[in-house]
């Protein structure tokens, strides 16, 4: 089976270089899973969280180097990094079964963002597992839609890593 | 202060480069460019085919180890250019592409001749560019010809709509280059260099295995002098052909599919493969799992990506190739050359029970070889030979005897047919004082001989080789190993084309010799004329077949020398 590595990537803020990555990635035969772009606080550059499924981290990384606009690779190892991600997630809800819907979803820290009369939609934040967990319990309620935001992630201080509790 | 066009600029900016010639094709997109050319302290040699184009300037960059420059217009233009680029991307050769493009408000709109340049040619480029401002022309020229040569070679498109060649700047000369992203390594670490040597130090059976690295780098007497100096085996790939003369007693030529039996075998036979700007390409390996199975590895390559793709070093080492044998060299300081000389002998043997062979008898049908020797016995010395793709190419490789790199001049990574006509006249416009012989097929030559029409005009003095077995003889060769001699569409038969009929209408001298008594006249005559391009055709046994020979996908452990070994 191949690993998912999740890779934090720098790259210059140019045009088509998203087109670049993951023309490479497919190339080289490496499975995106997901894949999230967007500005950093340095201007010019742009950091991509890339969920790759790949047999062997060194190439990917090597390869990706390759690309000119890339500036610097980071693995993040999910025990030293936080990782989150956004769920857009429609359930059924008619009036009777309401109160099941909403009661999973307060233990799970879900918005409810838009209710309808026989739907809720949820946002919900959190670690990639947690979101997996929720969709496997509310499943059974009938789900309508789902949108994830694909995962980001950063490494943590190393001092956080001691007071792991937090989030 | 005055201000000039987009297209003045990037003419200016290639001038900057020190660009001597281009070769190209003009266009509507391109046209405002080809104007300011007329007066451009460069030479524009206009191709036939913009595929020519680009082989040209390959050949160019091969022969001189400067960067070739190709220019053609949007859309054809440009996708007619993908293979000499993609040829060029795996054969890590030096380029700058330049493209015509629609004018930026129409770009996506499926405007006329306008094919999507950049996206279409992003896997067959180290790096490209399209251009939307034309204050970007003079930097982004001078980045792509550091690109194109440091580091790892390769070939660099931009892309520039027409609207942004018209429009007017201010030219400044373009300041240092700043690439955050593109930092290559050059000097190699030196832990890396003396844990290299440890190895060396304690290997018995070592081999060096150099390729296009070498020749990239510069690097053939750093690497002469640290094999002499630690008595070392040299096996220089299809690609590093001349990294080390021939000549030389360290050097075991070519391995791999139709390598000399000795170098693929000494490498199967190996404790310790010294490896430096080579792949690991499988026409080299052979079945990887079962590639020098005794070897520890020393992979040594710009290109980190290459370290550890194929085969997992013991010791990597990232850097420029010259850089790492010399030290190599001042590491191995005044140590004695190693004491190897039972591997030595039994290379010896090797090579004295498995020589190449072949045979001409006087009267029997003429054989590529033999005329491959006549033709290396009688041409200069410092002659450069360009080859096309398939039987020929193996032959001109194996026979041709090189003493110098830069002398050879071939399609290894793509495989390209039709380059070396086209090539053969880059690098006879790089060096016009040197033979430039075209080692050919006659199915290469039919894919891009019009390019002679270009040699002809331009009076580039090319020598063309056809060795004509009316086949795809590297494809009737598999056909009669591997599908029980069913020629399918391998035939090129017919007698056609006339090919002295043909040079002549291209205005080149045409001659012709099919038996072994009339090849040195031919290859004399042909060497004589110098004031036009000369095609000599070969008619050459259609069924000799190129051996030693490793099967696609075999081990390099079985090794057929010839054909009683089928
Ligand atoms: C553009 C291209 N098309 C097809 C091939 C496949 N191919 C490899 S060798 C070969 C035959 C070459 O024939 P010829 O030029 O006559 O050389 P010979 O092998 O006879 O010396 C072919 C068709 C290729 N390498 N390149």
């Amino acid at each position: 089976m191949n690993e998912q590595l999740v890779l934090s990537v720098l790259v210059e803020d140019k045009p088509g270089v998203l087109a670049r990555v993951s023309l490479l990635l497919a190339r080289r035969g490496f499975n995106i899973t997901s894949l999230a772009v967007g500005p950093t606080a340095d201007q010019g550059l742009s950091r991509m969280t890339i969920v790759v499924n790949a047999p062997e981290l060194e190439q990917v990384k090597k390869q990706l180097h390759k690309l000119i606009n890339v500036v610097k690779i980071s693995e993040l190892d999910p025990d030293s990094s936080i990782e989150r991600e956004i769920m857009l997630i429609r359930v059924k809800a008619a009036a009777g079964r309401r109160s099941g819907v909403l009661e999973l979803a307060g233990i799970f820290n879900a918005t409810a963002v838009d209710v309808a009369a026989n739907s809720i939609t949820f946002l919900v934040t959190g670690a990639p597992a947690k979101l997996n967990d929720f969709l496997e319990l509310i499943r059974p309620f009938g789900v309508m839609d789902l949108v994830k935001s694909g995962r980001i992630a950063m490494r943590r201080e190393p001092k956080a890593r001691k007071l792991k509790a937090v989030g | 202060m005055s201000t000039i066009t987009g297209a003045q600029a990037l003419i200016k900016a290639l001038e900057h480069q020190e660009v001597e010639v281009a070769f190209g094709i003009p266009g509507g997109a391109i046209l405002p460019a080809y104007d300011p050319m007329l007066d451009a302290r460069f030479r524009h040699v206009l191709a036939r085919h913009e595929q020519g184009a680009g082989h040209m300037a390959a050949g160019y960059a091969w022969a001189t180890g400067k960067v070739g420059v190709a220019v053609a217009t949007s859309g054809p233009g440009a996708t007619n250019l993908v293979t000499p680029l993609a040829d060029a991307l795996m054969d890590s050769v030096p380029m700058v592409a330049i493209t015509g493009q629609v004018p930026t408000q129409a770009v996506g709109n499926d405007a006329f001749q306008e094919a999507y340049t950049t996206g279409i040619t992003m896997p067959a480029t180290k790096h490209n560019y399209f251009i939307t401002d034309p204050e970007e022309i003079g930097p982004v020229v001078a980045e792509s010809f550091h690109l194109a040569i440091t580091g790892r070679p390769g070939p660099v498109l931009i892309d520039v709509p027409k609207d942004v060649l018209n429009a007017r700047l201010e030219w400044r000369d373009p300041g240092p280059i700043s690439m955050p992203g593109y930092r290559p390594t050059f000097e190699p670490h030196p832990r890396r260099i003396t844990e290299a040597i440890r190895l060396i130090e304690s290997s018995e059976r070592p081999v060096l295995y150099v390729g296009g690295g070498i020749i990239k780098a510069g690097a053939s007497e750093a690497l002469r002098s640290f094999a002499e100096m630690a008595n070392i085996p040299v096996i220089t790939t299809l690609m590093g052909r001349g990294a080390i003369p021939d000549s030389h007693p360290n050097a075991l030529g070519m391995p791999g599919m139709h390598g000399l039996y000795a170098a693929t075998t000494a490498m199967q036979k190996s404790d310790l493969l010294i490896a430096v700007g080579v792949r690991f390409d499988d026409r080299v390996t052979g079945d990887p799992d079962s590639f020098a199975p005794f070897a520890k590895v020393i992979h040594a390559d710009v290109d980190p990506a290459e370290i550890g793709k194929v085969r997992v070093p013991e010791v990597p080492i990232v850097g420029d190739a010259r850089r790492i044998l010399e030290g190599l060299g001042e590491g191995w300081g005044d140590r004695p050359a190693l004491d190897i000389d039972k591997w030595w002998r039994t290379i010896e043997e090797w090579q004295r029970k498995y020589p190449l062979r072949f045979d001409q008898t006087a009267d029997g049908p003429l054989k590529p070889q033999y005329v491959l020797t006549r033709l290396r016995e009688m041409a200069d010395d410092d002659a450069i030979v360009v080859s096309g793709v398939g039987q020929h190419q193996m032959w001109a490789s194996q026979y041709w005897g090189f003493e110098q790199p830069r002398r050879w001049i071939n399609s290894g990574g793509l495989g390209t047919m039709g380059f070396a006509v086209p090539a053969a006249i880059g690098a006879k416009a790089g060096k016009p004082g040197q033979q430039v012989i075209a080692v050919d097929g006659d199915g290469c030559f039919q894919m891009t001989c019009q390019e002679l029409i270009t040699a002809a005009v331009e009076k580039i003095p090319i020598k063309v080789a056809v060795f004509n077995n009316s086949a795809h003889g590297m494809v009737r060769q598999w056909q009669r190993l591997f599908y029980n001699e069913r020629f399918s569409s391998s035939d090129l038969g017919m007698d056609l084309p006339d090919y002295v009929k043909l040079a002549e209408a291209m205005g080149c001298v045409g001659m012709r010799a099919d038996r072994a008594e009339d090849v040195d006249e031919a290859v004399s005559r042909m060497l004589e004329i110098d004031d036009r391009p000369v095609v000599a055709e070969f008619e050459v046994d259609r069924d000799e077949m190129v051996f030693p020979m490793v099967p696609a996908g075999g081990s390099n452990d079985i090794v057929l020398t010839g054909p009683e070994d089928l």
